[in-house]
């Protein structure tokens, strides 16, 4: 069986672009609603195009070419992405369109961007890439089950080099109903990472992507070792089921020397995120999510930082959750639920 | 392949039944499910045929026993129907006994509430409870919870392609041993989302559709969820269960092309069904029935039509699109049609390919239009989505 690496990342997240170099100057706090800073697209998009484009598409094009640039892959054997939502800014476009105008005068093009795979297939067309192209769309786990699928195709000799990545946008309707169910944070509420008294999360959006192969460069980020998804975990199965998970790959809860949790704010479910907490309590601990905000993919930006950490050998303080330092990881251990469902485990190793 | 998936079991609603036996019944009958749209209202439900499923939610609601509080939306409902049938008619009594997982599809997702309800959500509190019914991972998360199942759940959306999409990720985790069983397949309701979005597009046709006939005029809409049960051979030997059929061949690939139109000459189409002969290690002249995309658009057929026509060169098998029956339904499309291939082989029965009446002039190619017995071994399926994604399934008996 074939290892896999990870030789290249893109991001367009709600910071800027040099986040990944551990650069916090120009951090921000967070607010109820993060939009992406975006990049300037001009440079890898025509401008006539990027008018066009939704901009799920635009943070995926921009994201996923930085991560083929680094790895010196032209056009990867699989695309493979994950997005909760989907292109939801025009999804909700062609639907107020139809209700607005009692379904006459439409045109077509959000309808055509509005369907899941738009970003993967938008990519695809721009590379001229004919293999393998697959769209998760598992909620918080989307982009889990992407990578669990890339790997798989390595391991299996089924492609050598993948694209993989998560994106959701946001779209103000659909912000709203989310606010309204307390989903997200209503904008008077406390941001407290550290310790959540109210509920629903600060909400964001972003692309994240990796490059990963089954060759191993001098540059390599990191290997992905196992990747895991669940629908749902009893509280009390937490510690059986990672354990249970480090065992399948030969190791235990003792060798893991980071854990990176997808802590989000929020007061409810926050349980999950205590109970790992505890199983690594004498462990180094990171957060990401004050840093991306939360939304279905954001797992990803946590996946992109784990992969640095274990390049660099560096933790910067702005990311440590509890005050036990590290002198060198091995193994990184991202864990992630979102509302107590889609619960998602990714070991990576340092190569 | 190194291994073989087994088919265990399968589970379906469509416009031409509830069942897997009525769906059968209606293919050898010649039964059609087009009819006019009834469940819900529409400025354009005279001028288009659909193959509704002639259920209300309330009806679906009351068959699967759901509490009156529950939050499915259609395309939830219509994929737990389906589900659960695939898991009764697989034998599985304690669903969480093996490695099992649930790989559904879906385009619409919770759509179909969503747009009944998008202004009222705001202002009405009742409904609020279905706001986070709308993202498609939901549908798969109701699914898993009705059958009982805790583990691997994943949903695809590869548009018109997705059940093919998860029947090729639920053989390939079988095949490398991550499951030991796994339920696979699609749901899709009729949403007015879809219905305008393809009249936007000026492929609906406002009769019933024919596929690979030269005065095609489009496609109609459908409904529908199945779902197959698929196990490895080490399940398959350990219970002693009576195999259906097997997944022996899968390929995807993208055309590359267009985000919305198949390219001329069918590049993606022709090279799904190339990789899924690698991996079945079959060539052309084993199949002896293709279950064709066929949606009766002027594009599509055309294009797939040439990609069969290079990949099979002169020696064509049989070949017809069951769109006629049940529509076109979207994401659930391979599922029913996955179904349909598998009821092909144990029956020894090739569907007619309705409404034909005149070849295609760019090539030659005429589809089965009859009810035809002959020896079953190997069937090809197709299907084909927006954003140029192209799938190719082939089930064996064997």
């Amino acid at each position: 069986m074939k290892a896999v690496y990870i030789n290249g990342i893109g991001s367009v997240s709600i910071q800027d672009q040099d986040i990944f170099d551990f650069n916090f100057e120009l951090i921000s706090d967070l607010s109820d609603v993060n939009y992406a800073k975006h990049p300037s697209y001009k440079e890898m998009i025509p401008a006539a195009m990027i008018r066009r484009m939704a901009q799920g598409v635009k943070m995926g094009i921009y994201a996923s070419q930085n991560a083929l640039n680094e790895a010196e892959i032209e056009i990867p054997d699989a695309i493979i992405t994950g997005t909760g939502m989907g292109c939801l800014q025009d999804s909700e476009k062609f639907l107020r369109a139809i209700i607005d105008n009692e379904e006459e005068f439409l045109t077509p093009t959000s309808f055509i961007q509005s369907t899941h795979n738009t970003v993967g297939s938008q990519i695809a067309l721009r590379l001229g890439c004919k293999g393998y192209n697959f769209t998760y769309v598992n909620g918080a786990n989307s982009f889990e089950n992407a990578l669990n699928d890339a790997k798989l195709q390595i391991e299996n000799d089924e492609a050598n080099s993948i694209l993989v990545g998560g994106i959701d946008e946001i779209s103000d309707y659909t912000l709203k109903l989310l606010k309204k169910i307390d989903v997200i944070k209503n904008e008077n509420s406390s941001i407290d990472f550290k310790n959540p008294t109210s509920i629903g999360v600060p909400f964001g959006e972003g692309a994240n992507f990796l490059a990963i192969s089954s060759e191993k460069k001098s540059n390599s980020y990191a290997e992905i070792c196992d990747v895991f998804v669940q629908n749902k975990i009893e509280i009390s199965d937490l510690k059986q089921t990672v354990s249970t998970f480090l065992e399948a790959n030969k190791i235990d809860l003792s060798q893991i020397d980071v854990l990176v949790v997808g802590r989000n704010a929020d007061s409810n479910f926050n349980e999950y995120y205590t109970e790992m907490e505890t199983l690594f309590e004498d462990k180094t601990q990171i957060y990401y999510k004050h840093l991306s905000a939360e939304f279905d993919t954001a797992s990803a930006f946590g996946v992109l930082l784990a992969a640095t950490i274990l390049k660099k050998q560096e933790i910067p303080n702005e990311l440590l959750w509890n005050n036990k330092s590290m002198s060198q990881a091995n193994y990184v251990l991202c864990y992630n639920q979102y509302r107590g469902k889609d619960h998602s485990l990714v070991l990576l190793r340092n190569c | 392949m190194s291994k073989k998936v087994a088919i265990t079991g399968m589970g379906i609603i469509s416009s031409i039944g509830n069942s897997v036996e009525e769906n059968f019944n209606a293919l050898i009958q010649k039964q059609i499910g087009i009819s006019r749209l009834e469940n819900f209202a529409s400025k354009h439900v005279d001028e288009i045929k659909v193959g509704e499923i002639k259920l209300t939610n309330e009806q679906l609601i009351e068959q699967l026993q759901l509490p009156e509080n529950n939050t499915f939306t259609r395309t939830a409902l219509l994929g737990a129907f389906a589900a659960k049938q695939a898991v009764v008619n697989a034998g599985i009594t304690d669903i969480n006994a093996f490695k099992t997982g649930l790989i559904s599809s879906t385009s619409v997702g919770g759509m179909d509430f969503t747009e009944k309800h998008f202004y009222e959500y705001l202002t009405d509190d009742s409904l609020s409870k279905y706001i986070n019914s709308h993202d498609a991972g939901d549908s798969s998360n109701k699914i898993a919870d009705y059958i009982g199942l805790t583990g691997f759940v994943s949903t695809i959306s590869t548009a018109c392609s997705s059940a093919a999409n998860a029947v090729m990720l639920g053989a390939r985790l079988i095949n490398s041993g991550k499951l030991d069983r796994v339920i696979v397949g699609g749901t899709d309701a009729l949403s007015k989302f879809t219905i305008n979005g393809f009249k936007t597009l000026m492929i609906l046709s406002d009769t019933y559709n024919q596929p690979f006939d030269d005065n095609r005029k489009g496609l109609n809409l459908g409904e529908a969820a199945a779902f197959l049960v698929l196990e490895s051979e080490e399940m398959v030997q350990q219970s002693n269960k009576k195999v259906l059929a097997f997944v022996s061949g899968f390929g995807n690939a993208n055309d590359a092309f267009h985000q919305t139109a198949s390219s001329e000459n069918g590049e993606g189409a022709f090279l799904a069904m190339q990789k899924a002969f690698k991996t079945s290690g079959l060539e052309p002249k084993d199949i002896d029935y293709i279950n064709v995309h066929g949606t009766a658009t002027p594009n599509n057929d055309l294009s797939e039509g040439r990609a069969i026509a290079r990949l099979f060169e002169n020696q064509v098998p049989d070949f017809s699109s069951t769109k006629p029956y049940t529509g076109h339904t979207l994401a659930a499309a391979a599922a029913i049609e996955a179904v349909f291939s598998v009821l092909a082989i144990q029956n020894n029965i090739i569907y007619p390919n309705l409404n034909f009446e005149t070849p295609m002039q760019e090539f030659d190619l005429i589809p089965n239009i009859e009810v035809k017995s002959k020896e079953i071994n190997h069937v090809l399926s197709n299907s084909f989505g927006f954003g140029g994604n192209c799938s190719t399934l082939i089930f064996s008996k064997n």
